[in-house]
């Protein structure tokens, strides 16, 4: 006779607090795969916890997010941005779909051109180029944003000594009704220093000024915004005809597309609140034809976005180190990730299912993360399943920011493995040794030997 | 005249006392001359007590509170479908309505479901932060007022406000304020609680009149009836008023109705200035808890919802009595602990 | 250890405390224990009983049990002796 499956037993007082679902028959859809692979066998070949991106998802994003712009728009140009997720095979697939590379320090520039990237196909934006840094954009004909007037002047002085033209757009900062303004980069356009750069470029032969960009905040959840951030540098564009009868090729919108997350602190739930690609291409486009360019003078619009085209892509799977009862009471459930790994959980609610079967019974508990440091808290508080020790969960969205903002703290960083379009496998990252962090330590002599 | 049978959901059961509107809507709806109505309620809470009064809601479900989303709400709509047949839902809270308006259109092609709910932008466009853009557009005077999100700005009031101004939080409280330094202290007090920006609005002085009304979504505004206060709990809820006859005020309703072509039932907050000037403090996107008193002196405006989401024609309405009263109480039900465990444990009564 | 011999428990696995007016859900392993307590069996009974019927380990019954009970006793449900 086969046993029955067995669950932990559980109790909870009713109407105290707040309702979990629906009554207490709240349903969890188990995720037990991804792209047809199950999660048991990813955690049994790569280990937990083990970060998953799924390459279908990554095009099919990005197919749905060029469509939304070139039904609309005649040129557009998407440039992926580095720092989101700079995984080369990431960025290739990006490269293999068309988009450039936009890239924010040196680091993220040699990566981009290790990938075999051309240079005049690379946006080289942020606030800390150096001279050598520089100098190295204009050799390879790259597109330069400039972010200040500092840069600027170093440029302009660089350029003495090279026999060549610079491409030059500038970062122009201002404001679309979002608040904060993002003003600690670029030039503002409201109190004219933008104008004040592109008439200092203008006078200077060897900056050749193609564009102008910007790129008004993060996880914008007005379309809006971008409506009137094309319209003030389509304003500057037409100003630049007017005075120099020069035409720019190109306005770039930088990024700050939502993806689906939900932000701690909102009701709602992110899936419900953001504008979609379309809502946001027709925002941008429809500013930009209507605003009077001539047809042949229309500039390529080119787009930065990160989050909304890589977060659905990536999923990290983890596993239940243990459960315990907090001295109030609460249920506490350890895991073997945490914020080393899981960075966007300091601002997201990650979606979190469990990854196996459970009954409809569910209970309010915290999730921690493995380090012993008080900060590493997943979520506070989420409804999930009567979890025991070595059940493996899967954690939504964690395509963006992750897989470049994680930290070697405490743990080694794991495995990433590719899922590619006919459903193999591949690690595309190894995980981290004990040699991986020790190869770069020296110990002085005098501090080899102790006893104890 | 045989009664048309239909099937209608309604939420807001909590019939507390600081109610919510759907027994007032569901009474409404069955004294309906023209619908004979099987009500089914949607509940967030296990005890919220219209759940337990059978003589007006025949089915009980639980549903998903709205920080579920839209995707969760659905599956459990789906759910409550399969076994229901409901024809017409009634949405009325206001921190659920934005995910029913998202659904709408699904609920009605995919389930059959059908709403009469204002469209996202009039539900976006009435919120107190633009609230002042949506008199000008609509013609309705509503006090000026200014978005603030940093607490240095107060300096710079004087030059657009004179005090007392009122210092209201994004979703819930309104503070008045009669120097900078009260300001201040508010707005750290009110943004604490409530996020920013926070709403400076010019203090108007006069009385509160409200106006629970109807609009078809084409212009027309189906029914209007104003109400006065007359007692008031510590919560700042009617427990008593009286509707009121007052030509001007159904004269803005109708026009700011019109205008926006509001889709749907509201209720209208004035206050009237000493010298008889009318300014909208308010516009809340669904039937006010008082609704009931529209039945009273002529109009059903539930009934009149009920039509419009089904797509009959519906004319507006030309009166109503004016002096009617209603004098709110509350009632202990007595409850036998097995409903209790049928709506904690199945979600369903 | 000794459960509170007035608690109602149904099949749906509603309990009530008439003595304090409290009612909670438990699911299907909760209502089996609170039904051997009920009966007078000692934890180690449970465990045994509990292994034989479902595929678990001892050793994971037994502290499951240990939090279970602890549950109870905060909801003065069972009454612990010393």
């Amino acid at each position: 006779m086969t046993k029955q499956t067995y669950e932990r037993p559980f109790i909870q007082k009713l109407n105290t607090g707040t309702m979990n679902k629906f009554g207490t028959r709240t349903e969890y859809t188990p995720v037990t795969q991804i792209d047809g692979v199950p999660v048991k066998k990813i955690i049994e070949e790569y280990g937990s916890p083990c970060f998953v991106i799924s390459e279908k998802t990554i095009r099919k994003t990005y197919k749905d997010a060029l469509r939304a712009f070139k039904t609309r728009y005649p040129k557009v140009q998407f440039a992926w941005s580095y720092k989101t997720n700079y995984l080369n095979s990431v960025c290739n697939i990006f490269h293999q779909e068309g988009s450039w590379a936009e890239v924010v320090s040196i680091f993220e520039y040699e990566k981009a051109l290790n990938n075999g990237v051309p240079g005049n196909k690379i946006i080289f934006n942020g606030p800390e180029k150096s001279r050598a840094d520089l100098q190295k954009a204009v050799e390879n004909e790259s597109l330069i944003h400039i972010d200040h007037f500092d840069e600027l002047y170093e440029l302009t002085d660089l350029m003495k000594n090279i026999d060549k033209k610079a491409r030059v757009a500038i970062r122009v900062n201002m404001d679309t009704g979002v608040y904060p303004i993002w003003d600690r980069f670029g030039f503002n356009y409201e109190n004219g220093q933008a104008w004040n750069a592109i008439n200092k470029i203008m006078s200077q032969e060897k900056l050749d000024l193609v564009g102008l960009h910007c790129h008004i905040g993060t996880y914008m959840l007005s379309a809006n915004a971008y409506s009137i951030a094309a319209w003030k540098l389509c304003d500057l564009a037409s100003h630049i005809r007017n005075k120099w009868s020069k035409t720019l090729q190109y306005i770039d919108l930088g990024g700050g597309f939502c993806s689906a997350n939900t932000l701690k602190g909102s009701y709602l739930q992110g899936a419900d609140i953001i504008p979609t690609m379309d809502d946001y291409a027709e925002a941008i486009t429809s500013t930009v034809l209507n605003f009077g360019f001539k047809a042949n003078e229309l500039p390529t619009i080119i787009l930065e976005t990160g989050r909304a085209l890589i977060d659905d892509a990536g999923w990290l799977l983890g596993s239940v180190v243990a459960t315990k009862r907090l001295s109030d009471g609460r249920r506490a459930t350890i895991l073997d990730f945490g914020v080393n790994l899981l960075f966007t959980s300091f601002w997201y609610n990650h979606k979190i299912s469990p990854a196996q079967e459970f009954s409809f019974h569910s209970e309010e508990m915290v999730l921690y993360g493995p380090l012993c440091m008080n900060i590493d808290v997943i979520r506070e508080n989420i409804s999930l399943p009567l979890l025991n020790k070595n059940d493996h969960v899967v954690v939504h969205r964690v395509g963006a920011y992750n897989m470049t903002q994680w930290m070697q703290f405490i743990h080694m960083r794991p495995k990433i493995v590719l899922i590619d379009m006919e459903g193999k496998t591949h690690v595309v990252r190894e995980h981290e040794t004990f040699e991986t962090m020790n190869r770069y330590e020296k110990n002085p002599a005098h501090l080899k030997e102790f006893s104890i | 005249m045989d009664k048309k049978k239909i099937t209608v959901a309604v939420t807001g059961l909590n019939n507390i006392d600081s109610p919510g509107p759907g027994i007032p809507v569901i009474r409404a709806l069955k004294e309906s001359r023209y619908f004979e109505v099987r009500i089914i309620g949607l509940s967030y809470e296990t005890l919220e007590p219209g759940l337990y009064m059978h003589d007006l809601v025949d089915k009980s479900y639980q549903i998903p509170m709205p920080s579920a989303g839209t995707a969760t709400l659905y599956e459990r709509l789906a759910y409550i479908q399969d076994k229901e047949h409901i024809d017409v839902l009634i949405p009325n809270f206001d921190a659920e309505l934005y995910n029913f308006i998202k659904l709408s259109d699904k609920l009605k092609y995919e389930l059959g479901i059908k709403t009469f709910l204002p469209t996202l932008e009039q539900f976006e466009e009435r919120h107190k932060s633009v609230l002042y853009e949506f008199g000008e557009k609509n013609e309705v005077k509503v006090p000026f007022s200014k978005m603030l999100f940093n607490v240095t700005e107060i300096n710079d009031l004087k030059n657009e406000f004179t005090y007392p101004l009122v210092v209201k939080g994004k979703y819930y409280d309104a503070s008045i304020a009669a120097t900078p330094e009260q300001a201040v202290n508010y707005f750290y007090k009110i943004s604490a609680k409530w996020g920013l920006p926070i709403i400076i609005q010019e203090f108007v002085s006069g009385n509160e009149v409200n106006v629970t009304a109807i609009g078809d979504g084409k212009g027309s505004c189906i029914g209007a009836v104003p109400m006065r206060k007359l007692y008031i709990t510590d919560k700042g809820k009617a427990w008593a008023g009286i509707s009121l006859g007052d030509e001007q005020l159904i004269e803005i309703t109708n026009r700011v109705i019109g205008n926006s072509k509001w889709k749907g039932g509201c209720e209208l907050e004035f206050i009237k200035t000493k010298e008889g000037e009318y300014y909208l403090l308010e516009m809340n996107p669904r039937f006010p808890a008082w609704v009931y008193l529209s039945v009273g002196c002529g109009q059903n405006h539930p009934e009149s919802l009920v039509k419009l989401a089904l797509e009959e024609s519906v004319e507006p309405f030309q009166n109503y009595q004016t002096g009617k009263m209603f004098v709110r109480y509350s009632y202990d039900q007595i409850v036998d602990i097995e409903e209790f465990e049928k709506i904690s444990t199945q979600g369903e009564l | 250890m000794e459960i509170n011999k007035n608690i109602a428990i149904s099949d749906s696995g509603f309990i009530f405390n008439p003595t304090s007016g409290d009612s909670f859900s438990t699911n299907h392993i909760g209502m089996k224990v609170i039904h051997f307590l009920k009966e007078g069996q000692t934890p180690d009974h449970i465990i045994t009983s509990i292994t034989e019927e479902f595929d678990v380990e001892a050793q994971v019954v037994e502290k499951d049990l240990q939090d279970f009970f602890q549950m109870l006793e905060n909801y003065q449900l069972i009454i612990s002796h010393g």
